[in-house]
């Protein structure tokens, strides 16, 4: 019974961030503007990560945590860098 | 690969799945609202369900079913949920503040004017720490 329950709701959760990672590769192939890109691509990171979370439970693995605290700090990293490049055209001043 | 299911508790189970359920739904909804809204500072707040209650559940799920699992608490999954709480209003704030910067570099409409504040901005010119 339980290993029914925690089946089926990994499996659904993990369309529902496969559905919700295409939505984001779509506002990040769309557009329109940059800006639109950068958070696009930051939505992807969150979603990769819940990703490996719920691949990790699904395993019963604890090394997927520490793959998903990678994900988390670069991308925030990543779109700091890029908000940064968008408003004064450099990273580094 | 089943096995460690079936070591966990029944209430734990239904716990963990309905956090884990609650986290992707939240997920689905956020990228839902930046595929479909219209304007980008619309589309700004819809990732923050992902990343407050989406990132949330999923984590609270991960730690209950780990903690049933190897009965004792495993908490290690805390640190993903402070990091992205703390660095999400940074982020998006930048992206904000570059965003708007772009608009009213472009002069685009619907941006509102820049306000003398008792806040220095970075355009004023008696900046002190020059």
């Amino acid at each position: 019974m339980n290993v029914l329950i925690m089946q089926v709701a990994l499996f659904v959760a993990q369309s529902f961030l496969a559905i919700a990672m295409l939505f984001c590769t779509y506002r990040m192939a769309v557009g329109p503007r940059a800006q639109d890109r950068v958070l696009a691509l930051d939505g992807l990171y969150v979603c990769a990560m819940l990703q490996l979370l719920a691949f990790g439970v699904r395993t019963g693995n604890t090394l997927y945590f520490e793959a998903a605290l990678i994900i988390g700090m670069l991308g925030f990293v990543a779109t700091v860098a890029l908000a940064k490049f968008l408003m004064r055209g450099e990273v580094i001043e | 690969m089943s096995v460690a299911y079936a070591e966990v508790p029944l209430w734990a189970a239904i716990l963990s799945a309905a956090f884990i359920l609650l986290g992707a739904t939240l997920a689905l909804i956020g990228a839902f609202g930046l595929a479909r809204l219209g304007s980008f500072y619309d589309r700004i707040h819809a990732p923050t369900l992902a990343t407050s209650w989406g990132a949330g559940g999923m984590v609270m799920g991960s730690m209950i079913f780990f903690t049933a699992a190897a009965a004792r608490p495993v908490i290690h999954e805390i640190l993903i949920g402070v990091f992205v709480t703390v660095t999400t209003p940074v982020t998006l704030m930048m992206l904000g503040r570059a965003a708007i910067y772009r608009d009213r570099s472009d002069n685009n409409p619907g941006i509102p004017p820049i306000v003398k504040s008792d806040r220095p901005s970075e355009t004023d010119e008696n900046r002190a720490d020059a």
